[in-house]
This record gives C-alpha cells, sequence and structure tokens, in this order.
C-alpha cells in the first residue's frame, strides 16, 4: 500500500489507465465478434436453399443429431431413439432451439434456434420420412378464432397448474420447469400438446379434441395480444414478484419518509 | 381532589420506597435538553420565505390535483367498455389524488419541521399513584355500595341475576346452531362434518368422465403419458346450488397411464388400477391444494403450495415435501363398454389431516 502511494504522483499513468484498458479492450472484442457473428449469420442465411426437402433433412440430421441419436434414428446412450416422433415434435425440439441439445440437464433449455426455418423443415421431413409420426395440423387449428372462453376454462383445468394461469411458467421438481406461453406460437402450443416434450403429460386427441386445441390455442394468442389493464404485470407470477416488489419499493419509501418526517430540519 | 394539593407527591414519586431501596454508585444521569440548534429558517429570513413559498405551493398543488382528480373523471370515462379505458380512468383519477392528499401531507409536515417553533420543553408528569385517603375513600364506596344495595346480603336476587345474565346468551347460541346444517332424510350425514370429510360422491360403478363436460372416458383412449382431470360423471349435471363445488372439492381425481410393467403396486391393490392407468385423489394430503403438476417421465406428482411430491409409481407415497399421507388412491376398473368406472369410493378420507384423521 505504501509504496503504491508512493508511486502514484510519479508515475504517468492514471489510476483509472487499467479500467479504461480493460473497457476499451473489451469494447474492441465485443465489436469485432458481433461484427464477425453478423456477418457469418448472413452469409449462412444465403447458402440456404430454399427448399425443404428429405436429403437436405437427412444430410443436417446426420451432421448435427445423429451422434446421439443414432444414423439409424435407433438411439444412442446419449439419446432416445426417435421411433415413432415424426415431423411435429422434430420441428417443435428444432424451431424452439431446444435440439441440439448443448449439455445434458434436468431439462433442455429454449435457445435461439441453430436453423433456419427450411432446413428445420427438411431435417421434419426427414424423421417422418424414416420414424413417422405426429403431423402438422390444419391451417385451420391454429387460426386463433376458435371459442376463447372455453379455451381459457379448458387451460384452467388442464394446463394452468404448470404454466401458471396467466400462462407465464413456473416451477417443477429438482431444477426442471414450465416454461412461459408468452411468446410461444400456435403451432408449438398444438405440437406441445400432441407430443408431451419432456416432462409435459400428453394432451392426445381423445382426450383434448382437435377443437378443444383450437380453443386452448385462440386463449393463448388471445392472451399474449390482450391489454395488461391493471398495469405493470411484474411477470405475472403472482404473490412472489408482487410480494418482493412491495417490500422493497413500498416498505422502502415508507422507510424514507419516515426518516423524512422525524428528522429535524436543517 | 386535585393532585397538586399534595405539594410533596412529585418527590415521593421519585423516590423508591425504603424497603426496595438498592444503593447505585453510579446512577445514570438524566443528561436534559441538548442546546438547541438555530435552524437555517431562523437565521435567515431569506430561507423563511422560500419554506413559506414551498408550503403554500404544496397545498395549492393539492388544490390542482384535486382539480385534476375531477377533470380526469370527465377527461377519461369508462363508457366504451373496452378495458383500457378501465385502465386510464384509474389511473388517471388516481394520479389527480394522490396529488392533492400527497401535497397537504407533505406540505403539513414541512411547515411543522421547517416553520413552526422547533424549541423543546420538559412537561412534567404528575404520580400516577393516588393519594392514600383517596384511595380508602374509593374502598368505602365499594363497601357502603354492597351494603346498601344488600347484593352480599340478599343472596336470592344476586342469584337470579346471575341466571338471567346467563340465559340471555343461550338465544344466540341457538341462533348460531342454527345456521350449521343437520342431518335430513334427503342426506343423512349432512349434519356430520367427519362423515362429510370421509367421503365422496364416488360409488360403485360410477363412471369416470373429464372435467369440465362431463364426457365418459373409455380405458382405449387413454394413452401412455396422458394426463387426464376427472370428476364423477353425475358431477358435470349438479346445479352450483346442489353442490357442484362442495362434491367437485372432494372427488376430483387424476388419471394417468403408465407402462404397467412401472408400477411397484402392493400385492392387495393390485386389482385397484386398469392395464397401466392409475387413478388418485387431486387433493393434497398437506393442506388441500390440488396436486396435478404431473412430470410424465419422472412419474411424479408436486404440490404447487409447499412443494409436497408424490411418487405415481409407487401408490403415490410422499417422497418430498410436508404431506403426511400418500395420495389416496381411486379404485378403477371397465365396464362393458369399455368406459373406466370406480370400483369404490376412496377406501379413506381424501385431503388434509382434521380433527380424527391424523
Amino acid at each position: 500500500m505504501a509504496r503504491e502511494k508512493k508511486r502514484r504522483p510519479h508515475g504517468r499513468r492514471s489510476p483509472l489507465a487499467a479500467v479504461a484498458l480493460i473497457g476499451a479492450g473489451l469494447l474492441i472484442t465485443g465489436g469485432v465478434y458481433a461484427g464477425a457473428s453478423a456477418a457469418f449469420a448472413g452469409t449462412a442465411q444465403t447458402s440456404v436453399t430454399a427448399q425443404v426437402s428429405v436429403d437436405e433433412g437427412e444430410k443436417l440430421f446426420q451432421a448435427n443429431c445423429a451422434t446421439c441419436h443414432g444414423l439409424d434414428l435407433q438411439g444412442t446412450p446419449n439419446g432416445p431413439s426417435l421411433y415413432g416422433v415424426g415431423e411435429l415434435a422434430t420441428e417443435f425440439q428444432v424451431a424452439t432451439g431446444r435440439m441440439p441439445l448443448q449439455m445434458q440437464g434436468p431439462q433442455a433449455p429454449q435457445k435461439a434456434p441453430q436453423f433456419t426455418e427450411p432446413q428445420i423443415k427438411s431435417i421434419a421431413a426427414f424423421v417422418q420420412s424414416v420414424a413417422p409420426g405426429p403431423t402438422y395440423p390444419d391451417a385451420s387449428v391454429l387460426d386463433g378464432e376458435g371459442d376463447i372462453a372455453h379455451g381459457a376454462e379448458l387451460f384452467r383445468i388442464n394446463c394452468a397448474m404448470c404454466h401458471n394461469v396467466a400462462a407465464a411458467g413456473g416451477a417443477l421438481t429438482e431444477g426442471k420447469w414450465a416454461p412461459s406461453l408468452s411468446n410461444t406460437s400456435g403451432l408449438h402450443i398444438y405440437a406441445a400438446m400432441v407430443t408431451g416434450p419432456q416432462n409435459m403429460p400428453v394432451f392426445s386427441d381423445t382426450n383434448l379434441s382437435t377443437e378443444d386445441k383450437r380453443d386452448i390455442i385462440s386463449a393463448l394468442l388471445f392472451q399474449q395480444e390482450a391489454v395488461q389493464v391493471g398495469g405493470f404485470t411484474l411477470g405475472s407470477l403472482g404473490p412472489v414478484s408482487e410480494g418482493l416488489f412491495i417490500w422493497i419499493f413500498g416498505i422502502g419509501a415508507l422507510v424514507a419518509v419516515t426518516v423524512w418526517i422525524t428528522a429535524k430540519s436543517n | 381532589m386535585a393532585h397538586d394539593d399534595d405539594s410533596k407527591a412529585l418527590d415521593r414519586a421519585s423516590q423508591p420506597s425504603p424497603g426496595l431501596a438498592v444503593a447505585v454508585s453510579d446512577p445514570v444521569q438524566n443528561p436534559g435538553l441538548p442546546p438547541h440548534r438555530e435552524r437555517m429558517t431562523d437565521r435567515d429570513p431569506k430561507a423563511m420565505k422560500a419554506a413559506v413559498r414551498t408550503v403554500y405551493t404544496l397545498f395549492y398543488l393539492s388544490v390542482a390535483g384535486s382539480i385534476w382528480a375531477v377533470a380526469a373523471y370527465m377527461l377519461f370515462p369508462i363508457e366504451s367498455g373496452a378495458l383500457i379505458d378501465v385502465r386510464h380512468n384509474n389511473m388517471f383519477i388516481g394520479i389527480g389524488i394522490a396529488l392533492a392528499l400527497l401535497s397537504i401531507g407533505i406540505g403539513a409536515i414541512h411547515w411543522s419541521k421547517a416553520i413552526m417553533s422547533d424549541k423543546e420543553y420538559i412537561e412534567e408528569r404528575h404520580p400516577t399513584r393516588g393519594k392514600d385517603e383517596t384511595r380508602a375513600a374509593a374502598v368505602q364506596a365499594f363497601a357502603e355500595a354492597n351494603e346498601e344495595s344488600g347484593f352480599g346480603r340478599r343472596k336470592m336476587i344476586r342469584n337470579s341475576l346471575i341466571a338471567a345474565l346467563v340465559a340471555s346468551v343461550v338465544p344466540g347460541i341457538t341462533l348460531f346452531r342454527g345456521l350449521a346444517p343437520f342431518n335430513t332424510p334427503e342426506n343423512p350425514i349432512a349434519g356430520d362434518p367427519v362423515a362429510l370429510l370421509s367421503h365422496t360422491m364416488w360409488k360403485k360403478g360410477m363412471r369416470l368422465a373429464r372435467d369440465p363436460d362431463g364426457t365418459p372416458i373409455r380405458a382405449a383412449d387413454v394413452q401412455i403419458g396422458n394426463a387426464v382431470h376427472v370428476i364423477p360423471q353425475p358431477l358435470a349435471e349438479l346445479g352450483h346450488e346442489e353442490g357442484y363445488l362442495e362434491e367437485k372439492a372432494k372427488a376430483i381425481v387424476l388419471l394417468m397411464r403408465l407402462l404397467p410393467e412401472q408400477l411397484i403396486e402392493d400385492e392387495n391393490r393390485k386389482t385397484w388400477s386398469y392395464d397401466g392407468i392409475v387413478a388418485y385423489s387431486k387433493v393434497c394430503t398437506h393442506v388441500g391444494c390440488p396436486v396435478a403438476l404431473y412430470e410424465q417421465q419422472t412419474h411424479h406428482l408436486l404440490c404447487p403450495c409447499h412443494q409436497s411430491q408424490f411418487d405415481v409409481t409407487e401408490h403415490a407415497k410422499v417422497i418430498f415435501g410436508p404431506a403426511a399421507r400418500p395420495l389416496p388412491q381411486l379404485p378403477i376398473a371397465i365396464d362393458d363398454e369399455g368406459y373406466l368406472v370406480a370400483q369404490s369410493d376412496f377406501t379413506e378420507p381424501v385431503g388434509p389431516s382434521f380433527w380424527e384423521r391424523h
């Protein structure tokens, strides 16, 4: 300490030099990385054939999926077999970024999808051709024109206990969770109900009919668009976020006012 | 009878009584009041002027807030029925009223802190103990009242008064008891809370139906990984006036289908499931939250209220959390048409512990 103090007046460097140097370094590295990744994304997009084909899908599958799921979709110790999985589940898993999986864990997290839409459709078409399973629904199921009130009732009975009554998601056991549905597309809501990804139960057509599913999707799409009359939703998580807010800001404001009231005037 | 008649009372009150006196070598000294420090407003007339200005500005601001609240009521009416109108109406009226009330409060406090005199004074308290003759007189007054009324002497009057007071409470008890349900011929257990808590509307042969529409469920329609929310079929026809919610709260069931070999079943409960289909009460045995967070890969059921976890593969035994017992299982079978039916009511009371069940 003493030596440092002595050096400062003589040294040419300001004490802020180190901070400035690190800041500049980070800025340059970050800038170069951002520029490079943007350029890479640009080239990736132009090189894509806008055509959905099983052959293209097979190549992508072999390069990106076969390590864990096997070249013949038979599965390996690192990943389940895909027999009977089909295009709907494949599209859901890849388009929401859950697959390819980055690492094993309690649950595959959502992330930015690794492929473009035609590439995803190609992989799904390949899986469907080798291991047929649930297929894409009619466009009418996803149009959001169903009975919203009925859909909301079905959502409250069948879905809300995990996904939260406002579809904001919620915690499950041992690091698993039910995701928020506030940005989920109609197709992915449908796919999740039909295929039951990960720990979600399956809601097959014999339980919730296609018409019921359309109503649920309509209710969720309506909720995504709806104006919140109550002002700030604080994540719609219920008493936890609201309690935290009022304890920090409400009680904080009361403490500040109390201090002001009892302090002597200057 | 004023206390200041006794000029020595104050001195006596500040001394300990002789019997309890303890000599303290270093008693805490009363430091007295700190010297008065003059505020800016006391020293500088300009500061005083500024403070006065602040206070009346705040009060006028309050007036403006009140006027704004009235204006907002007219400017943002709830007329179109759109929810956003409700939001604007609430928000702008609220801002006006909050401004009006907060400005009064802040102005008043600033007034008292910065402008009113802040010199401190000590006002001595008189002793709380009455003089001896006052106390003796009070005792005397009670004794005389007892003597004159004969309350202690005329036992018949006293006892009859006590009887009258006790009896006056009885009508109230009767009325409140009348609010509780009674056994009736239609509902012979309506007045028996233990029986009510021990039974649900499930009966032998009653079909399992989907919540809320009441369509019956065929065993073949329940697939691996399904979780179906189930009510007794007759419940769907029950009106809200006929105890729909009371019955539903007890009878709700979650139906799941696992691979039959995944179930680890007791010998005497092997017949309670059907080909891997199991039905468990949805009412948590801790405090009665609906347990329906089913994980289809781990086969765990999670209660969202206090994180109790139940293992569906082993008769819903508790594997984590505060629940005291496994979830009661509904014994199921299929009827001639392939629909799932109950073999009987639950064999134990559903839901949390109560005074006859621990």
